[in-house]
């Protein structure tokens, strides 16, 4: 027999490790069901047409509560709770009254019927400033609006996008009702929820121009409801870049933390020490390890496409060859980098940190479930050549651009690359006991 | 070392040598495991380490099975060093550590056949060793579910796998019920019986020592203190002159046969001596 290759060796130790980790349910549930789970509900939460419940604190106090942008007095601001302001007349005509439950305040509902984009419904409750506070600052309420001499003051985080987006459908709201001095005040909160002052006339001006009510005063589905097209063509929707980020996710999380955490553990059992005091080939084991996880990964990657075809329509527009050519080495790489990040320790403490280490940034940066295009430019370069984004751009420009060989070629080596380079060092450096 | 007192058995020149410790040193940070151990041992002949805790054995075995490298010294195992000779020496030689766990969820014949195949063996050896070690009825249980002397034999039993000339066991009854432990002897015995290894062991029950071994080597602080069979450690007639009142509470063989006839002379037993040269018992 070979000195080299010790086929009955690599055969028995393969098939000891796939016993091994198919014989523990968790390590099913947690590599198969697992993904499947969160890619449905990823799926579900940004396909489905889902009325939206958007929550209003409307302040109802006339309390003083912040600094206006135009230095005016603070005591003329709030509603009038006698039903003279433009909040109270809204509320009052617009909006179906829910009766308080106990010691709950009423409630005032108004829904935005949209075929296209889905419903919106807004709660209005009326509130002292400083629970409105409490609100914003729980995340209860995105906004808060309250009304000085007739102009609407909205209350929000400018960069909470939900509260830009509340602001904006309601600014809409209230841009009816032919008040020629409707431009209104945005104030933006800072994060200990007082005002931090900033003026925005011209995001409720742009607003106020277009009525979400028809002449009678009725709401009706978003204006410009007939002009949205949603996009249908497979590969343009949400749950389409999702899947391939959710697959290059879980190669990289069973290689790191199945292979990683598995090592340190025979380390800290004695069993690698056992293990090399007989003529088993090191190099062997490790590769019977890498074997037992490609099938592993592949198994849970070809259960996830299957369940999003089915699911959801999800199909591979490009090369298969290819997509498991990049599979193969998106495997390599985060196996060698799982044998490289658990070559010397012996504490299962220290392996967790180890491997958080290396997948968190990578869970963060890499575009697994939004566009790593968000982070600044000057990082961008960085972030497209971590081992997780080459392998998650890679499946998805196979699975949702159609790509080939060719497009995926740099990806593939510089996987590989990484794998080689993590594996030999790993080995080299490995302590077995 | 070898102690003055301590007889000389062999010579290098031995031809039924089979390990061969020249004054071994062994230093961890700022604790001297090991401090010039001499150690020479025959084919057959079962050797035990007896000694505290913390006495050095189990460093002292790890250089002999190459997993620690001497700082000082030499050690050859069938006349070859480690060093260029690893996998030729891990075929000869088979052994079965303190505490190491097995896969969980593998059965015992799963782990046997594993391990089987670092020797190219094949099942035949594997039905053999599970019914050397007695474990025909648990050869389909996991190895989780088995009880702490029936991972031992099973232990054992990889230790077996490869009929090694040398066989390494480091306190391989530690923490067994007495059945358990008798268990294990048996097996051991057997072995003894039919075959020409070597066994080295390390233990700090001295009964396990009187049973099992040819000579005893008495070690503590890294240092031999005495070698040689029993009856050169404690004298032809082994008394010390004194009673023992207590009986069931004494130590050893020696104490257990004081127990039998309260009234007879106690024996001089290992842990007398090993009291008489370092003023501390045995299980200290």
């Amino acid at each position: 027999m070979s000195k080299l290759f010790r086929k009955e060796q690599l055969r028995e130790l393969t098939l000891a490790y796939a016993k091994e980790i198919t014989r523990e349910k968790g390590v099913l549930f947690w590599g198969i069901v697992f993904p499947i789970l969160m890619s449905l509900g990823l799926g579900i939460a940004f396909t489905k047409k889902a009325d939206v419940v958007r929550k209003i604190a409307v302040i109802a106090d006339g309390e003083s509560h912040g600094e206006s942008n135009d230095g005016s007095d603070a005591g003329s601001r709030g509603a009038n709770p006698e039903g003279s302001s433009r909040i109270e007349t809204f509320l009052q005509s617009r909006t179906k009254r829910i009766e308080p439950n106990g010691n709950e305040p009423a409630r005032y509902e108004i829904t935005i019927p949209s075929e296209k984009l889905g419903n919106t419904t807004f709660i209005f409750e009326k509130t002292t400033w400083q629970q409105a506070t409490v609100h914003l600052k729980r995340g209860n309420v995105a906004v808060a609006i309250d009304e000085h001499d007739g102009r609407i003051e909205y209350h929000l985080d400018p960069r909470n996008p939900d509260a830009q987006l509340s602001y904006l459908k309601l600014s809409r709201l209230f841009g009816d009702g032919g008040a020629a001095t409707a431009a209104g005040e945005w104030t933006a909160r800072g994060s200990s929820g007082e005002p931090v002052s900033e003026s925005s006339g011209e995001l409720v001006s742009g607003a106020s121009g277009e009525a979400a009510s028809d002449s009678d005063g009725e709401p009706v589905g978003d204006a410009s409801d007939e002009n949205i097209v949603p996009l249908t063509v497979s590969g343009t929707r949400y749950i389409d870049f999702l899947i391939p980020g959710l697959m290059a996710m879980g190669i990289m999380m069973s290689n790191l933390w199945g292979m990683s955490y598995g090592l340190v553990e025979k380390r800290t059992k004695k069993l690698l020490r056992r293990m090399v005091a007989t003529p088993m080939k090191k190099s062997h084991f490790l590769v019977a390890l890498m074997t037992v996880r490609l099938g592993m990964n592949f198994v849970e990657a070809g259960l996830l496409f299957l369940f999003a075809f089915f699911a959801f329509g999800t199909t591979i527009q490009g090369s298969l060859p290819a997509l498991f050519l990049v599979f193969i080495a998106g495997n390599v790489a985060f196996a060698g980098i799982a044998i490289l990040s658990s070559a010397r320790t012996a504490n299962t403490e220290v392996a967790n940190g180890l491997v958080n280490l290396v997948s968190l940034p990578m869970m963060v940066l890499s575009g697994v479930f939004f566009s790593y295009h968000n982070f600044p430019e000057w990082s961008i370069p960085f972030i497209q050549k971590l081992p997780l984004t080459l392998l998650a751009d890679g499946i998805r420009s196979i699975f949702i651009e159609g790509a080939g060989y060719a497009e995926i070629s740099v990806a593939v080596l510089i996987l590989m690359a990484v794998g080689v380079v993590s594996f030999i060092a790993g080995l080299r450096a490995f302590r077995w006991y | 070392m070898t102690p003055a007192t301590a007889p000389e058995r062999t010579t290098s020149m031995d031809t039924n040598l089979v390990i061969e410790v020249k004054d071994v040193h062994k230093s961890f940070k700022t604790v001297q495991a090991v401090r010039g151990v001499d150690l020479r041992i025959r084919r057959g002949e079962f050797v035990a380490l007896l000694g505290p805790n913390g006495a050095g054995k189990t460093t002292l075995v790890e250089m002999i099975e190459g997993i620690q490298k001497p700082d000082r010294g030499e050690i050859t195992i069938m006349g070859k060093k480690w060093k260029g000779n690893q996998d030729e020496l891990h075929r000869v030689i088979g052994l079965s550590l303190q505490e190491t766990r097995f896969v969980d969820k593998l059965s015992v014949s799963e782990t046997l056949r594993l391990f089987a195949s670092f020797y190219q063996l094949g099942e035949d050896r594997v039905a053999e060793i599970i019914r050397i070690v007695g474990l025909e009825e648990k050869k389909k249980s996991y190895v989780v579910n088995l009880s702490s002397g029936q991972r031992q034999r099973l232990a054992l039993g990889l230790a077996l796998l490869n009929r090694p000339k040398i066989l390494l066991l480091d306190e391989p009854t530690t923490g067994l019920d007495p059945n358990a432990r008798r268990e294990i002897w048996a097996i051991l015995l057997g072995l003894k019986k039919e075959s020409e290894t070597s066994l080295i062991l390390t233990t700090h029950y001295m009964e396990e020592a009187e049973q099992l071994c040819d000579t005893i080597v008495i070690i503590d602080k890294g240092r031999i203190l005495r070698e040689g069979t029993l009856r050169e450690l404690l004298g032809d007639d082994g008394s010390t002159g004194d009673r023992d009142e207590g009986g069931a509470g004494g130590r050893g063989t020696g104490a257990a046969k004081a127990a039998e006839s309260p009234v007879a002379p106690r024996r001089k037993t290992l842990d007398d001596l090993f009291t008489e040269l370092t003023g501390r018992h045995l299980d200290e």
